[in-house]
């Protein structure tokens, strides 16, 4: 188990060097600049070199990047480009409440309606219990969440007046954006939830069950859910990506000042240094999930052990 | 005692009569020959889903070739004069801000989500299908060399790739297509390679190979028909993720660019002008739900009707 670990830290420490790497080149070739061209090419060169010599752009481009994974190792991801004066590493800490609140409400949302509308579908199978949830899931599976959020903005926003449309005001501001967010997350999980019901309605142990006396409502809740539970760790790969993937529009449409608006904006107004840092933390949070839900599976379910484990 | 009746003196073969068995009815085929494509399509046509999904995507294919022609506008043409103008029967679906017609965009945008979706189905089978079986069948450093590369590919996050890609190149269809090429067909070649793995040591791999079959042989007549269900079902789910990306793209400005259409650029357009003129984001949201819940359907059917299991 520790050699496991160790391998893929060390392999993820290398995913991330390179990612690394390769965004510090790639900024490096981007066209168009964060900075006013104009005002600047009013500047003497005097002033010029100066200005570049406070972000470190007068040095050769090796050196740069030398610089750059210098203090990156430190935790430091230099100051933005478009918000004088900021660090990117607390620009992004400060913008990280409203995505994670997002995410965590989404998270929980989901799974709670898409076991439950799961858990119905395949006990009432073949009726129009089953037949609506299956409907759920195809769609929440297809509406692209952006269409989801702009119907949801006109409709309830708008026409309905029920919610406030966009802005981070208050607490009924996070509703809107969580739905949208859930709606991958509940169709992921009912339709699995159902088909793993499913199968596991068929196995002996709930005849078993059944035969013993054991009331109907234990039946389900300690030895369907249970069983049901542990295979859902094997979605949740899907899941972090969608939510990931989702908290880039959702957050734009409904003016949430999340980190996933922050990329899509600082993208916009070229802030290189915003852009990167965040690359970075994206990439580091998606690999760090998947390790966990990677070392998740050995301990939820001892079928599955990782290789190499009995070997020390 | 006399006895009445006549005595059999012999028993001869006319005196009997072949009662069920016949010789020519024995070796009869009883259910006409099926290739198992025929086997498949049969259980495809009994989907209602499946079969609806599969009209509803001919009809936008029709509409997407033959709709922007049915009218005389073109996509880009700007008729400042005739600015938003509700559906009529001048323009059929209205005209959005710079009075272009709104029909014409749409189903020239759908050109562009249908053009997406056949790139990454192509990509998925050129690149996937191909580093999967080398992966697969040469083993040994090669494949070691190809899943360290697969592996880091993976530890990014898709979209992180093609934003960066996209900045550094002028954001347009090119640099979607591009951005596909780097990031499409990563799952298929980890399928492919899997079940090549499993197919490649079972039983008869080795009986054809004893009997003399070329690596040819058994690469088109053994390995790629078993690997073809697998392929079909992986290349059908990529299909709307694809055509979800690039609209996604589009729609936080980072795909198509104006005067282009297509969908996600026409749902973000409407989007903006979403409080006044909620038609203009209607119609192309009808479109790209119908285009996704399509082909997730038809990929469910396909899924089940192509699994051998179900054969009856």
């Amino acid at each position: 188990m520790n050699k496991y670990l160790f391998m893929r830290l060390v392999n993820i420490v290398i995913t991330l060097f390179i990612i690394a790497t390769a965004t510090f080149f790639l900024m490096k070739q981007m066209p168009g600049s964060p900075f006013d061209e104009e005002k600047l090419s009013t500047l003497s060169d005097e002033q010029r070199l100066e200005f570049y010599a406070r972000y470190g752009l007068d040095k050769p481009v090796s050196q740069q990047y030398f610089l750059y994974m210098k203090t990156l190792f430190q935790g430091d991801l230099g100051e933005s480009y478009y918000f004088k004066g900021q660090d990117v590493s607390s620009l992004i800490i400060g913008r990280i409440g409203p995505s994670a609140l997002l995410g965590v409400q989404a998270v929980i949302l989901g799974f709670t309606i898409g076991i439950i509308l799961g858990i119905i579908a395949a006990f009432r199978h073949n009726t129009m219990w089953d037949f609506s949830t299956m409907l759920v899931a195809v769609l929440g599976v297809s509406i692209p969440n952006f269409v989801f959020a702009a119907l949801l903005q006109y409709y309830v926003g708008l026409k309905l007046g029920l919610l406030p449309v966009a802005f981070w005001e208050s607490y009924s501001s996070s509703i809107m954006p969580t739905i949208t967010l859930s709606l991958m997350v509940i169709a992921l999980i009912a339709r699995f939830t159902r088909n793993e019901m499913l199968e596991v309605l068929q196995q002996d142990y709930m005849l078993t069950a059944k035969a013993k006396g054991v009331s109907q409502f234990k039946v389900i809740y300690k030895h369907g859910i249970r069983n049901v539970l542990i295979p859902l760790v094997t979605i949740l790969g899907p899941i972090v990506v969608s939510l990931l993937t989702g908290s880039l529009v959702i957050e734009n449409i409904f003016s949430v000042p999340g980190i996933g608006s922050l990329f899509v904006d600082s993208i916009k107004v070229n802030d290189y240094t915003t852009i990167m840092g965040l690359t970075l933390f994206y990439s580091a949070f998606f690999v760090l999930t998947m390790l966990i839900i990677d070392l998740l599976y050995g301990i939820i379910d001892p079928r599955i052990r990782i290789s190499g484990q009995r070997s020390e | 005692m006399k006895n009445t009746e006549p005595v059999l003196e012999e028993l001869t073969d006319d005196l009997f009569e072949i009662a069920g068995r016949k010789v020519e009815q024995s070796e009869k085929i009883q259910r006409p020959p099926m290739s198992a494509l025929r086997d498949s399509w049969n259980r495809l046509k009994k989907n209602k889903g499946a079969l609806c999904s599969l009209i509803v995507l001919l009809l936008i294919l029709l509409l997407a070739i033959f709709g922007p022609v049915m009218n005389e506008y073109k996509y880009y043409e700007t008729d400042y004069g005739a600015a938003y103008q509700p559906p009529s029967g001048e323009h059929w679906l209205g005209t959005d801000k710079f009075g272009r017609d709104q029909w014409t965009r749409i189903w020239e945008g759908t050109r562009i989500s249908l053009y997406i979706a056949v790139l990454a189905a192509f990509l998925d089978l050129l690149i996937g299908v191909t580093i999967g079986a080398i992966s697969a069948l040469k083993g040994g450093k090669v494949d070691n060399i190809l899943q360290r590369f697969i592996e880091i590919l993976v530890g990014i996050p898709n979209l992180i790739i093609v934003i960066l890609l996209i900045m550094l190149m002028k954001p347009g269809i090119l640099t979607i297509t591009l951005a596909m090429v780097i990031t499409g067909w990563v799952n298929m070649a980890r399928l492919v390679r899997a079940q090549i793995f499993k197919l490649k040591n079972q039983e008869f791999v080795l009986a054809s190979k004893s009997l003399g079959s070329s690596n040819r042989r058994l690469i088109l007549h053994h390995l790629i028909p078993n690997t073809m269900g697998l392929i079909v079902i992986n290349m059908m789910f990529t299909i709307p993720s694809a055509i979800f990306m690039e609209a996604f793209l589009s729609f936080i400005g980072l795909g198509l660019q104006e005067p282009l259409a297509s969908l996600g650029v026409l749902i973000n357009d409407g989007f903006q002008g979403m409080r006044n003129h909620f038609y203009l984001m209607l119609y192309p949201a009808i479109v790209i739900v119908a285009i996704m819940v399509a082909f997730n359907i038809l990929a469910d059917g396909l899924r089940d009707a192509l699994d051998p299991k179900m054969r009856k």
